[in-house]
């Protein structure tokens, strides 16, 4: 056993050095280093074509949680230069609480609108996505939907939708707080609840699928899913053709659009690279990659939409404040504690 | 974590006089106090964490997060303990008790579904079993129905489907557990009961299972300890858990602090029901050892009898790992991932196992001698130690990797201030930043195995046999290599087998704690998972799975050799 052990340590110990060396010198180069929440499978592409135009090379941890704590416990030594995460909450919740640094940059505020940053440039918007309703060909004529609708009883058993505190919902349910109020939202979010096909489980893609199998007729899920099933993967062709995209909005408002976005750390070691990332994120060409690869609603105007995405409609995107979905958050998750949304 | 007190004390009134108090002692005892430090780390961030303030979280959570989510966990949990004992002690009683055809083949079948991470099973499954699956379109054929809406399937995204999945991946915890033990109970007991006209089964209630109860214990202490550290293959199934409120109330509610709170309770929770179930075979710990050091004989089935055991033992591997496992070979195929390689597989390969087996290795050290201390020195202190030591296992691993970093940036300070001082430069975050963070965090998650595993193999030795090394002047460092850890070889391989397994599989504290541009087997499959595309992660599944098939064969065939009490062994 001892001899087994031994023979095992020194063999491994001259990877696991390896790693070790090359982990701590990667802090100090003139890299940029990037924590992401993003796939990091998803914005590769964005990255290879970013160290291909300027020579910068890009570094990356991805992970679903955590990250902001950790960029804070690593403190002034954190390699870390810039956040990519997704959720207008996670946004906001890393501004105040301290890891970052305002951006400011002149080019990026010509480039994204008021509406999708940080008045005080602590974030920027990369990318949106829409919460929308996938809907059975077949069965629902109806063309038009309001979120407000879901909770009408004529959608009785025919509603799918994943867990209520995923952050998607989570988000969608802050959103319908800042326009009706908590009351009424409660009281939407129970009517929403008695029309459920079932409880809350699986991820959108099941939740489409659920649609085309007949289990419900109405689905709740964000747009680049349906794309991705319709255009990226054969085998799951027939759940986007047995249904269609309709971008819901809110009675007195748009589409419930939620933003992928960065923000600068305050211990960047690579500032000069870092600033230079994040205005490239926001440059044409990422754009465009943004709008093809992952099906996502460029931020920057004037950019094209992929054609699938397109072809839901044009996005009246909500125009409430985006800041305000951030707010409630916290509200929104009691709610669905409150309804019992997920028992 | 995992019962300290009984098992590594052979009972309770016979003690072997305390070895004198040499450096051997001390170095093993020290081994114990550094794994405590080491696992302590985390709980104590954890608990500075909780001292947090909640404002009104709690009377919300009391209301209505924590009495859904209690039920819902007691009952997978009550579902997972029950399903997993019975595959896994069945199958280990069957294989070891009975020869059929097939049985050589099951003996390293049966731990395959380890090698397969929960989560993807759970995705398999609901692609195979949901209504546009196979399964259901079949029946749709068959019965000429049209859509879903038109019959009633059980869903598989339930509790009870969640019961089901969590116990076809996690029975061999129990499995691996109880055949390492039915293997030492040896002939002695088993041919006199045979002799006296006991009946195979007659045998097993009366001695050979009570006589296993310490090790089902610890299997099925770790199946549901892996339960609750489960979230992704939960949120999917839609079972709202405790661990997945730690999370909610982390991340959506808002609040740091209550998450570390809940997690407290959840530890509390935990060592009440470990403590429970050491209290319930108090009175019951015995030693048995025979002294020839065969196994006993197997009984061979005959007739239809054969083909039952066969095919009862079977069915745990097709459900848990060949179906799973078939249908991700499908998916490599029918997606041409092996023509489309992507090679930078080989290098995630090589550094998943590098950071697994150095993992594997400093685990089974630091608990093996932990435990050996405490037989030793049977100090309190130490005791407490090892208690301590294995409570990475009750910490979910998200949570633990949170607590973790605190921890390691202080240590990181104090060398780059250290370092800073001589040289005029500091070097950064030498642990955070590098794979050493990885490698911390896998020892004190998987302590909790080495140490439960070396206390059910170590509880099996008689107290005599210490007693007459001493009396012939061995030192502990001498007893421990010549007595103990041979006569623990079945229950040091078992404890590899899963460390090393679920080192490959970790995902939560990996993905938190990795270093810049590391990836591994299991983060590479997640990032497409989290992408509602699991199966592009197909081939890189089966990668964990072939590197874990190696040493599951490697150890069973070995400890399944006739003879294997090393320690006995000319």
């Amino acid at each position: 056993m001892k001899i087994v052990c031994v023979r095992a340590l020194a063999r491994t110990g001259v990877a696991v050095s390896a790693i070790i060396v090359g982990g701590s010198a990667l802090a100090q180069s003139g890299d940029v280093n990037v924590y992401t929440y993003r796939e990091s499978k998803l914005i590769q592409p964005l990255f290879d074509a970013f160290a291909k135009d300027t020579g910068i090379k890009v570094n990356v941890i991805s992970a679903s949680s955590g990250l902001e704590q950790r960029i804070k416990t690593e403190g002034a030594n954190s390699p870390a230069d810039v956040l990519l995460t997704v959720d207008i909450g996670r946004l906001e919740e890393a501004a105040r609480s301290g890891i970052t640094q305002p951006i400011k940059s002149d080019l990026l505020d010509k480039v994204v609108a008021p509406q999708y940053r940080d008045p005080e440039g602590h974030w920027y918007g990369v990318s949106m996505r829409a919460r929308v309703a996938y809907v059975s060909k077949d069965r629902v004529p109806q063309t038009v939907l309001t979120y407000e609708e879901l909770a009408d009883p004529k959608w009785k058993g025919k509603i799918c939708i994943r867990s209520g505190q995923h952050i998607y919902n989570n988000a969608l349910i802050a959103a319908y707080i800042a326009h009706h109020g908590e009351a009424k939202a409660e009281e939407w979010l129970k009517g929403v609840k008695a029309n459920l096909a079932q409880k809350p489980s699986g991820g959108d893609r099941e939740t489409a699928r659920d649609v085309a199998a007949g289990k419900c007729d109405i689905g709740i899920g964000n747009t680049y899913y349906w794309a991705l099933m319709n255009n990226n993967e054969p085998d799951k062709k027939a759940w986007a053709d047995a249904t269609k995209v309709i971008l819901p909005t809110f009675q007195d408002g748009g589409t419930h659009v939620n933003i992928s976005g960065v923000v600068l750390a305050k211990h960047a070691p690579n500032k000069a690279n870092a600033m230079k990332f994040i205005e490239w994120l926001a440059s044409e060409k990422a754009q465009h990659m943004h709008a093809d690869l992952n099906y996502e609603y460029p931020v920057r105007a004037g950019i094209e939409l992929n054609p699938t995405i397109a072809g839901y409609g044009k996005l009246n995107a909500d125009p409430i404040p985006i800041s305000k979905i951030a707010d409630n958050k916290k509200a929104a998750a009691n709610l669905v504690d409150k309804v019992g949304f997920d028992n | 974590m995992i019962d300290a007190g009984s098992a590594g004390w052979p009972s309770k009134n016979r003690w072997p006089a305390r070895l004198h108090w040499r450096w051997q002692t001390a170095a093993i005892g020290a081994t114990a106090v550094a794994a405590a430090a080491l696992a302590g780390a985390p709980l104590l961030s954890l608990i500075v964490l909780a001292f947090g303030d909640t404002g009104d979280l709690w009377a919300h959570l009391a209301r209505y997060v924590i009495p859904p989510a209690l039920v819902q966990t007691a009952l997978l949990l009550a579902g997972v303990a029950a399903t997993t004992i019975v595959i896994g002690t069945g199958t280990a009683w069957t294989v070891t008790t009975f020869a059929f055809p097939g049985r050589d083949a099951l003996t390293w079948l049966l731990p395959l579904p380890l090698a397969i991470p929960t989560y993807i099973v759970a995705y398999v499954y609901v692609d195979i079993l949901d209504a546009l699956g196979p399964v259901q379109s079949m029946l749709r054929t068959i019965f000429g129905w049209r859509s879903a809406a038109d019959y009633r399937f059980p869903n598989i995204r339930s509790l009870g489907g969640a019961i089901l999945l969590f116990s076809f991946v996690l029975y061999p915890y129990v499995y691996l557990a109880a055949r390492a033990m039915f293997q030492t109970q040896g002939r002695l007991f088993t041919e006199a009961a045979r002799m006296l006209g006991a009946q195979p089964w007659e045998l097993a209630r009366r001695i050979t299972f009570p006589l296993a109860r310490p090790a089902i214990a610890v299997g099925a202490a770790l199946a549901l300890l892996e339960t609750l550290n489960d979230i992704g293959a939960s949120e999917y199934l839609g079972v709202q858990t405790l661990t997945l409120s730690i999370f909610t109330t982390w991340l959506n509610r808002g609040s740091l602090a209550g998450a570390a709170q809940m997690a407290c309770l959840l530890l509390l929770i935990v060592a009440a029901l470990i403590g429970l179930e050491r209290y319930g075979r108090q009175r019951r710990a015995f030693t048995a050892l025979d002294t020839d050091g065969r196994l006993a004989s197997r009984i061979t089935l005959a007739g239809p009898r054969r083909w039952i055991a066969a095919c009862a033992c079977f069915l745990p591997v097709v459900l848990g790992f060949l179906l799973p496992a078939g249908y991700l070979l499908r998916e490599v195929i029918g997606r041409g991932l092996l023509a489309g390689f992507d090679t930078n597989l080989v290098r995630y390969t090589v550094i998943t196992v590098a950071l697994a087996s150095t993992a594997t290795a400093i685990t089974l050290v630091m608990g093996f001698l932990a435990v050996l201390a405490l037989r030793y020195t049977k100090r309190p202190t130490i005791a407490g130690c090892v208690n301590i030591a294995g409570i990475g296992y009750a910490i979910p691993g998200t949570v633990l990797a949170l607590g973790l970093l605190s921890p390691l940036v202080l240590v990181d300070d104090a060398i780059s201030a250290l370092i800073r001082a001589f040289t005029g430069h500091g070097i950064g975050l030498l642990l955070t930043g590098s794979a050493a963070a990885l490698v911390i965090a896998y020892v004190i998650r998987f302590l909790a195995i080495a140490i439960g595993f070396a206390q059910a193999g170590f509880s099996r030795v008689p107290i005599e046999l210490d007693d007459v090394a001493r009396l012939l002047g061995a030192e502990a460092g001498t007893l421990a290599r010549t007595v103990h850890l041979p006569l623990a070889r079945p229950a040091i391989w078992g404890a590899a087998l899963l460390v090393f397994v679920d080192c490959l599989k970790e995902l939560p504290a990996t993905l938190l704690l990795r270093p810049l541009n590391v990836e591994t087997l299991s983060t590479y499959i997640y990032q497409f998972a989290t992408r509602g595309s699991f199966e592009q992660g197909s081939l890189a599944a089966l990668i964990i799975v072939a590197v874990g098939i190696l040493p599951v064969i490697r150890i069973t065939r070995y400890t399944d050799a006739a003879t294997f009490h090393g320690g006995v062994r000319p």
